[in-house]
């Protein structure tokens, strides 16, 4: 009786001990929010909402803050990283798990995995002494004289090229991102069945009709959560795109612009914001990242479980 | 069991000494420009007299937030703070070391010093109106240099800094253009340019775009070998930036003791004063005698002794005239 008796004050401890785990991530996230909102008031007082979401303006003399370059900036750069990464990323799972010879197999995967982690100031520095450079001398004039001369997508390629862009930036996010994409798309091709490869061998497929028909269809789920992971911290990274970007608060069409994003505002101009209203409004901008992260997190949450009960049924 | 005891013993003995340390620490934190100095010269007075001094270079805007919360012993600012400002948070300011901004070019041909610019070419070029290094003011002050047609490229600071506050306020004092549409502070809003993130940014940027025209502390300038330039001063003076120079601004500049020593140091009314320079200021609580005093007491010794390591480091100490200033407002405020 006493022994039974224990184990279940063990057990109690046990379970409760990991209760008060789990309990305390959801205060810290209240928390932070709460911090947030109030710190933020302000300046969501004085602004309002859809005003300060709306606004250009980022004027720290005037006091006149508005967040519409910087979530801008903070979208366009994530959706162009992911767009720059995700082909990539896919290319090395199929080749690591489908192409790649055996012996290539454990080399390359490491490789990938070190890539995730270096952090993310290394590449901010990279990004500024190195890719910064060789973007403005040989890539950007490059694209400038090739896409740039096409009519509409041109617009995208205009302007002195100074390797302090958005696209820059967006190039070293794809960097950062690629390996997460890649790690997990290898791993669940890596649980398409055998069996069902080899019956699609075996009636003729060739290697591509393979990936495409079985592999890919197959593992989308965990592709789709990779991609998640992705945008996460194309979101949020800070570092790396802090040397590149230049935080300049402004809306254009070029890539060869620079531009600023959230986190990059946040970095650069928190230690210095010396007036109230402008030290709020920063906390304000945080909070609106925080609700974007939130939101673009729950769509993907929202997205995999529908993916989910599709493939279930 | 024993080995608890033991291990509760020394944590308990880790904590007493540290206790009786605690007195002699200082704490202070804000600006990052002068960091490097206030550290050489906390360590020496450490080696001097014991007494230990942690600066944490966490940015001007933190440094006032954390003096007005009475969280350290001493805050620091790139900025001066205004009389009312600091009656409100009672609070008192003087300035403790001093830095000049330099002009720096990326231009074939132009080496340190070739190029002579007025506050009007560079507020200008900064506002977006001169496009061209060709342009026919730039010219006429250099007849001996030959410009190309090609464009500025106009680099800034992308982060919030001291060294742009000074900057700007050089503008907005010689220029009214600047003064109406853009304003002084620690970030403005530039016209035009790509910025930087720090000093190492701006100096890499103009080092790589060329063509460039960027600013930067005198000591950048220096270690990065980049071009700089001469200025003219509204005394219509041209200079070279120089420790000379930067001393002169000081010494002819008017601080006041009953404004706090509120005050830019640029467009200083002396002949041969270089007009972009700044001093860096310390703040200190009214209500916190004791911590104020023993600050005091370190900037007192770093007065005396720390010019030469402030000259190591590219900064310029205060003429001797500002110190006994600084002094007098010491004893005024019963602080020595």
């Amino acid at each position: 009786m006493a022994i039974i008796e224990k184990r279940n004050s063990v057990d109690f401890a046990f379970s409760l001990i990991t209760a008060l785990a789990s309990g305390v991530v959801v205060l810290l996230i209240l928390g932070i929010l709460i911090v947030l909102v109030r710190e933020s008031w302000l300046a969501i007082s004085h602004f309002g909402v859809v005003k300060f979401i709306k606004s250009t303006d980022w004027d720290p003399v005037k006091e006149n803050f508005g967040a519409a370059t910087t979530i801008f900036g903070t979208f366009v750069s994530t959706v162009l990283a992911l767009f720059i990464a995700i082909p990539v990323a896919i290319g090395i799972a199929i080749f690591v798990t489908e192409i790649s010879p055996n012996f290539m197999k454990e080399p390359i995967g490491i490789a990938i995995e070190l890539l995730a982690a270096i952090p993310s100031i290394i590449y901010g520095m990279w990004g500024l002494f190195t890719l910064a450079p060789i973007m403005s001398k040989y890539i950007e004039p490059a694209l400038k004289a090739s896409i740039g001369a096409v009519p509409v997508v041109g617009i995208l390629f205009q302007g002195t090229p100074m390797g302090i862009d958005m696209l820059t930036a967006s190039v070293i996010l794809s960097i950062m991102i690629i390996p997460f994409t890649a790690s997990i798309s290898r791993d669940s091709f890596n649980l398409t069945p055998a069996v069902v490869k080899e019956s699609a061998y075996a009636i003729g497929a060739t290697k591509w009709e393979v990936v495409k028909n079985v592999v890919l269809p197959y593992s989308k789920l965990g592709i789709y959560g990779g991609i998640t992971l992705s945008l996460g911290r194309a979101l949020g990274e800070t570092m790396a795109v802090a040397f590149v970007l230049g935080n300049n608060h402004q809306i254009t069409t070029s890539l060869f612009n620079a531009a600023a994003t959230i986190t990059v505002t946040l970095a650069n101009e928190f230690t210095e914001a010396d007036k109230d209203l402008y030290l709020s409004s920063l906390f304000y901008l945080a909070l609106i990242l925080f609700i974007m992260s939130f939101i673009a997190l729950a769509l993907a949450k929202f997205f995999l479980l529908k993916a989910e009960r599709k493939t279930s049924r | 069991m024993k080995v608890l005891v033991s291990v509760i013993v020394a944590v308990a003995c880790l904590f007493t000494f540290s206790a009786a340390h605690a007195e002699d620490i200082l704490n202070g934190a804000g600006a990052s420009f002068p960091a490097p100095v206030y550290q050489a010269w906390a360590y020496d007075y450490n080696k001097a007299t014991g007494i230990k001094l942690n600066y944490q270079s966490i940015g001007s805007g933190g440094g006032i937030r954390q003096i007005t919360s009475r969280t350290v012993d001493f805050g620091a600012s790139d900025a001066p703070l205004s009389p009312e400002a600091l009656d409100k948070d009672g609070l008192l300011q003087f300035p403790a070391v001093m830095g000049g901004v330099v002009l720096v070019v990326n231009l074939p041909g132009v080496k340190s010093g070739q190029l002579t610019l007025d506050s009007e070419a560079v507020c200008k070029a900064y506002l977006g109106e001169t496009k061209y290094w060709d342009d026919a003011h730039i010219k006429s002050m250099n007849p001996g240099v030959t410009l190309p047609h090609t464009e500025i490229t106009v680099v800034h600071r992308s982060d919030g800094s001291g060294t742009t506050a000074i900057f700007t306020n050089y503008l907005s004092g010689q220029c009214s253009d600047w003064k109406t549409k853009v304003g002084a502070g620690t970030s403005v809003k530039f016209p035009v340019g790509i910025g930087g993130k720090g000093n190492e940014g701006v100096s890499n940027y103009v080092k790589q775009a060329a063509t460039s025209i960027g600013y930067v502390e005198y000591a950048y300038a220096k270690q990065n070998n980049l071009a700089y330039t001469l200025l003219k001063n509204p005394q219509g003076k041209v200079l070279a930036p120089s420790f000379e120079t930067f001393k002169e601004a000081a010494a002819s500049a008017n601080f006041d003791p009953k404004k706090h020593f509120d005050l830019w140091l640029v467009n200083a009314p002396g002949k041969d004063a270089w007009p972009i320079a700044g001093a860096t200021f310390i703040l200190l609580a009214k209500d916190k005698k004791d911590s104020s005093m023993k600050t005091v007491k370190f900037y007192d010794w770093s007065f005396k002794n720390g010019d030469s390591k402030a000259d190591e480091l590219t900064y310029v100490p205060l003429p001797k005239a500002l110190k006994d200033k600084v002094r007098a407002y010491w004893k005024e405020h019963g602080l020595i």
